[in-house]
């Protein structure tokens, strides 16, 4: 059966068919949609773990109790989750272990741009990488039956490219019938146990296990040279080699599908048939670097760049400067003179509960440590409601760090729900512990919006779509030891800044949670109701432009007096959150009820 | 230059707007089409971190053999903007000489509504795209959607609209996969946004 699939998403059929039983992750883009596609196929057990580290730990539970099992991350993801990483590659396992891992060229939607191959040799883990979504497909497969071959975990390595790009795929159509009884759970102190004794005979192991690796992937078959015209010859992996053979349809090419540890008789032949030998790869010269320690001469980013994302475009060009192609052979390009146009960056959307909260911190003056989440869009411009943003979690341990450097201006911390429980809560224990006056909002908007609506330890629900517990923050704090907590409707401002005061106020560690679900949610949705403004009103004043809501947009009329356009709402655009509303000193836009008034003396 | 539109050699088609506009729908629709009569097909979208408001393009290349998922400056045949200003800002992608499809639809970014920088007149555009090429239309498709009561279904109108450039390609295959993907209440109202995209092209030329 021939399907038109994602990179996800053959991910997730090529783990079900080759007998996954437990998925564990974190969303994170460009992996996100590798377990929602998974989570409801039969037979499987698949869950949002609320961090990467949780659900490799996950992970490499099922797999020493005998099932095969993948963990999903993205790139920053397996930094969380590094210290599970480099024990799974000590222990090895008893069934097979997948972790897949999506990396982020060009940063799309990532703070850094690291080349995760680096931690595969780092942790003496194989790295397989597919170059299309068949690939992406059968590589789960070949991962799990090189885990178990070989006693390792193996990442098999995504970027945002393969991810997210789609073509065809040949299923394999039914799984094995699930295994009916479950294997004995076997005890192995020496092998699972790292204490430094059993630890001390385990890493001579490993490192013995590499060569084998390196010794298979010389007759590894997804290692692939294609011999054609033997001046230039490419070594070339991932989404990678789909460029270099659009760009060089005539060259030689050494197509790596497992880029750690690398073959190195294979690479030794393909070299000594081509007269110039040559690199193409994303990111990292990692491969270059491989190549050269085997004491081969080789090119790569001497030609290509170290940062962003290749495409065929830039590979041509980077071959023409380098001589490897004529001049001849670029696309002729029209640029035309545009003069400026205005940008279109990321924004909170129309209706967003975070843009009222985080207005009220402007307004209040304060210096706000944001996280990884929707709410980071708020920096921009007319906005300007964040200051900081590191990583998962970062927000309140550096205004902790702030508050005990002595810093006169109050500094809070601003993050999400899902957030919180991925690495926040550590950090809300050490505010309550190490005693800071750091106030932190929760901007719980009830669930994990920014990747696109996963549940989370505070919904109440499962991936797998069960009822479970759901956490409540309040208590939550009150157990860390924090007295003074506030919960507030995000799209009440007086109420946000009530609370922002109180805390303020208060010299000890405070929390907000600004509740108000996502505006994007199917619940929130049939609340919509377009707000309008009323025009004799509005002179111009510009105070509703400073939230920054994409619904609220300069009419064509200008207020006599002022000279300025006044407001206008979108009506296609905006929800009725009624922030700008609360915001409009002159009542110029109507509340929803108000709305509803006029409409019913209409009638 | 001439149209590239035979079974061997490769499409490419852009897609470029606004989170929310029904861009990937569309090149999900387009891929299926290209899969019926017979090309390879890669799709490729690139979304930024926004769910609402942010620009949003999405690729589809068909081809007897397609390597890369992407299409390079200058490679795209096609390109169907839906929304005015995103035309604008990847022009540069169309092979000179290609085919663009503008939607007479603005949606004015932030910076524009609320600070100082202006939105390009339509003569403005014209300008622009005409450097690259001559064979730039302009599809009401916004306004054919509310007239089939749905502004939403302007997505399917520039499909229809598209299809007009297509002739090797059958109507019923179009109208297939249209059907499929899109929700079964809806399926008559596409069907019929598709059809008003198309004649409206074959009433413009």
């Amino acid at each position: 059966m021939k399907r038109f699939l994602s990179g996800n998403e053959a991910v997730a059929w090529g783990a079900w068919e080759s007998g996954v039983h437990v998925a564990a992750a974190y969303p994170g883009t460009p992996s996100t949609e590798i377990l929602e596609t998974f989570a409801p196929m039969p037979d499987v057990y698949a869950e949002w773990s609320p961090n990467e580290k949780v659900a490799l730990d996950v992970a490499v539970g099922a797999a020493y109790a005998g099932s095969r099992a993948m963990a999903v991350m993205k790139h920053v993801g397996l930094n969380v989750a590094a210290d599970s990483f480099f024990y799974a590659s000590m222990t090895g396992l008893e069934a097979g272990l997948v972790i897949v891992n999506a990396d982020d060229p060009f940063m799309h939607s990532s703070q850094n741009e690291q080349d995760n191959r680096r931690y595969a040799k780092f942790a003496r883990i194989p790295c397989l990488e597919p170059s299309d979504s068949q690939e992406a497909h059968d590589l789960v497969g070949v991962a799990l039956d090189i885990s178990e071959q070989f006693d390792t975990p193996v990442m098999l390595r995504l970027t945002t490219r393969i991810s997210h790009s789609s073509s065809l795929v040949e299923l394999q159509g039914v799984r094995p019938p699930a295994r009916t009884e479950k294997p004995p759970y076997r005890i192995d102190t020496t092998k699972y146990v790292m204490v430094p004794g059993n630890a001390r005979r385990r890493h001579p192991v490993i490192e013995e296990r590499v060569t084998k690796l390196a010794q298979f992937a010389e007759t590894f078959p997804y290692n692939r040279m294609e011999l054609k015209d033997r001046a230039l010859g490419i070594v070339s992996n991932g989404v990678a080699y789909q460029y270099a053979r659009e760009v060089f349809p005539e060259a030689s090419m050494l197509k790596l599908g497992m880029t750690y540890p690398v073959p190195a008789k294979m690479l030794r032949e393909f070299a000594s048939q081509v007269e110039r030998l040559i690199v193409i790869e994303e990111l990292d010269p990692f491969l270059e670097e491989e190549i050269r320690l085997l004491g081969i001469a080789v090119e790569g980013k001497s030609i290509f760049p170290i940062c962003g994302e290749l495409d065929q475009q830039v590979v041509r060009e980077c071959a023409i400067k380098a001589g490897l192609l004529p001049p001849s052979a670029r696309v002729p390009v029209v640029t035309p003179e545009k003069g400026p146009l205005p940008s279109r960056p990321p924004i909170l959307c129309p209706g967003c509960p975070h843009r009222g909260t985080l207005y009220v911190a402007k307004k209040l003056g304060l210096v706000v440590n944001g996280d990884i989440g929707c709410y980071t869009l708020a920096f921009q411009p007319p906005l300007g409601a964040l200051h900081t943003c590191g990583c998962m979690g970062a927000s309140i341990g550096v205004a902790h760090g702030v508050a005990k450097a002595g810093i006169a201006q109050r500094n809070i911390a601003a993050l999400g729900d899902s957030t919180f429980f991925h690495t926040g809560m550590p950090a809300l224990l050490n505010v309550a512990y190490n005693r800071s006056n750091v106030t932190t909002i929760i901007l719980d908007n009830r669930t994990t919006a920014m990747t696109g609506h996963q549940q989370h330890p505070g919904t109440g629900r499962t991936l797998q779509g069960r009822e479970t517990v759901q956490v409540e923050f309040e208590a939550l704090a009150h157990a860390m030891g924090i007295q003074r907590v506030h919960t507030v409707d995000a799209y009440d401002l007086k109420a946000v800044e009530a609370a922002l005061k109180d805390c303020l106020e208060a010299d000890e560690p405070a929390l907000i949670v600004a509740r108000r679900e996502c505006a994007l949610m199917p619940e929130a949705r049939k609340q919509w109701m377009p707000l309008q403004v009323n025009a004799e009103r509005c002179n111009g004043c510009g105070l509703c432009f400073r939230i920054g809501c994409p619904a609220v947009v300069k009419s064509g009329e200008l207020d006599a007096k002022t000279g300025r356009p006044k407001a206008r709402i979108d009506p296609l655009l905006c929800t009725g959150c009624e922030i700008c509303a609360q915001v409009c000193t002159r009542r110029a836009i109507l509340f929803r009820h108000q709305l509803i008034e006029n409409k019913e003396q209409q009638q | 230059m001439s149209e590239r539109s035979t079974e061997q050699t490769p499409i490419n088609f852009l897609l470029a707007g606004v989170g929310g506009q029904g861009t990937i729908l569309a090149s999900d629709i387009l891929a299926a089409v290209g899969l019926s009569i017979g090309h390879d097909v890669k799709k490729s979208e690139v979304h930024g971190m926004a769910q609402r408001g942010g620009s949003v393009t999405s690729q589809v290349r068909w081809a007897d053999k397609v390597y890369s998922p992407l299409i390079g400056l200058g490679e795209a045949d096609f390109f169907l903007a839906f929304e005015k200003l995103e035309a604008l800002r990847h022009i540069e992608m169309l092979r000179p000489g290609g085919t663009v499809l503008v939607n007479d639809y603005a949606i004015p970014p932030l910076s524009v509504s609320s600070g100082n920088d202006d939105y390009p007149d339509n003569a403005r555009i014209e300008r622009i795209l005409s450097a690259v090429t001559t064979r730039y239309y302009w599809v009401p498709a916004i306004a054919l959607a509310e007239s089939l009561g749905n502004a939403r279904v302007n997505n399917v109108v520039l499909l229809g609209a598209l299809s007009h450039f297509l002739p090797h390609v059958p109507l019923a295959v179009w109208l297939e996969s249209v059907r499929e993907r899109v929700p079964q209440r809806f399926a008559d109202l596409n069907e019929r946004a598709f059809l008003a995209g198309r004649e409206a092209m074959e009433k413009d030329r």
